[in-house]
């Protein structure tokens, strides 16, 4: 199937992509959630941070090695409080380094 | 309340706060430039989906879609499943961010993607819009410069530098989870958690599901777990602020 227009269909993608993003600024308006959902929804960034990674960074190499190198040297440059832009460009460095010996 | 319009400083402490976002991106958007292009799209195409959407994910899916001959519904449905997980980080982003009033919360929203969920999650203490809009701003224009110059490039990468650049926003995500592990080990244990059950549910339930109920999941736990009178996030909270 041809798509004709597919200036439409970015249109409709982005409805789809804006509208979950913004309804709960809309939905939840001026609400003061309990303390449990506070808290819930406190600890759901830490979730969805770890649900971002995992599995995915397993899977972005047929080599799970890769990911699994790749996030030791990330966590380990954040433990020692380097910056996170370093840490970004600092783990490419070693995984260029890594793909090129194996 | 402050006047958020005119708050300069605010604004340059989110493009500050993006700078390793916007770096993350470039990969990313290079990649998905290099893939439009393939994909049959043409210049203004490739830049116009990365303007509209602004959905990483999304739009990797798209190019699958519209080069296996989907039809435009089917994408279009797809998309929303993708982006569900929106609806949970707005939610909690919004118990974050301070001030603003429906206007401003209706156009910073366009801009809260993955990774800029993670950068706000991880300040300390409250955000406010003007914070959001530099985040944003960086973000957007990384990932449309990118996504240009990824179509431009044409030729590629070379290899080694494509396979390790996919690593970046990984090593985002880590760089910013690891500050609030040091802080309180209960954060480990919610991510550890969220990321167990996520990589579980993946068997039998699609990305986009997956993530939405491990993550509530592992979130429900925590609190059991760690109660409410503590904050174990130790961010955010006007209960206990220990900075």
């Amino acid at each position: 199937m041809k798509i004709d227009n597919l200036f439409l269909l970015f249109a409709a993608m982005m409805a789809v992509t804006y509208i979950p993003r913004m309804l709960p600024f809309v939905l939840f308006g001026d609400v003061e959630f309990p303390p449990f959902i506070r808290n819930v929804l406190q600890n759901l960034r830490y979730a969805i941070l770890g649900g971002l990674i995992l599995p995915g960074i397993l899977l972005i190499n047929e080599d799970p090695a890769f990911g699994v190198i790749g996030g030791t040297v990330a966590f380990i440059l954040a433990y020692l409080d380097i910056d996170v832009v370093f840490v970004v460009t600092g783990t490419i460095g070693v995984m260029a380094l890594y793909t090129l010996a194996v | 309340m402050a006047n958020y319009q005119l708050n300069l400083d605010d604004s340059l402490r989110g493009i500050r706060s993006a700078i390793g976002l916007g770096i993350g991106y470039v990969p990313i958007g290079v990649t998905y430039g290099l893939l439009a292009r393939t994909g049959g799209l043409n210049f203004l195409e490739t830049l116009a989906m990365s303007l509209m959407v602004f959905a990483g994910a999304s739009q990797f899916i798209a190019l699958n879609l519209i080069s296996t001959g989907v039809g435009p519904v089917q994408i279009v449905f797809t998309v929303f499943m993708v982006n569900l997980r929106h609806f949970l980080m707005s939610t909690s982003l919004r118990e974050k961010i301070d001030g603003g009033n429906k206007m401003l919360e209706m156009i910073y929203s366009f801009g809260i993607t993955d990774e800029t969920f993670a950068v706000a999650s991880v300040e300390d203490g409250e955000v406010n819009p003007p914070y959001m809009f530099g985040l944003n701003l960086v973000a957007y224009v990384s990932w449309a410069a990118s996504s240009g110059a990824g179509y431009l490039l044409g030729g590629g990468l070379p290899t080694v530098l494509q396979e390790s650049l996919s690593i970046a926003l990984y090593a985002l995500f880590i760089g910013l989870l690891v500050p609030s592990v040091k802080r309180n080990s209960g954060v480990l244990v919610i991510a550890s958690l969220a990321g167990g059950l996520n990589s579980g549910l993946r068997l039998v339930l699609s990305p986009g599901w997956s993530i939405v109920i491990g993550s509530l999941i592992a979130a429900v736990a925590g609190t059991l777990i760690f109660g409410t009178k503590v904050d174990t996030t130790g961010n955010g909270s006007d209960l206990n602020e220990d900075r």
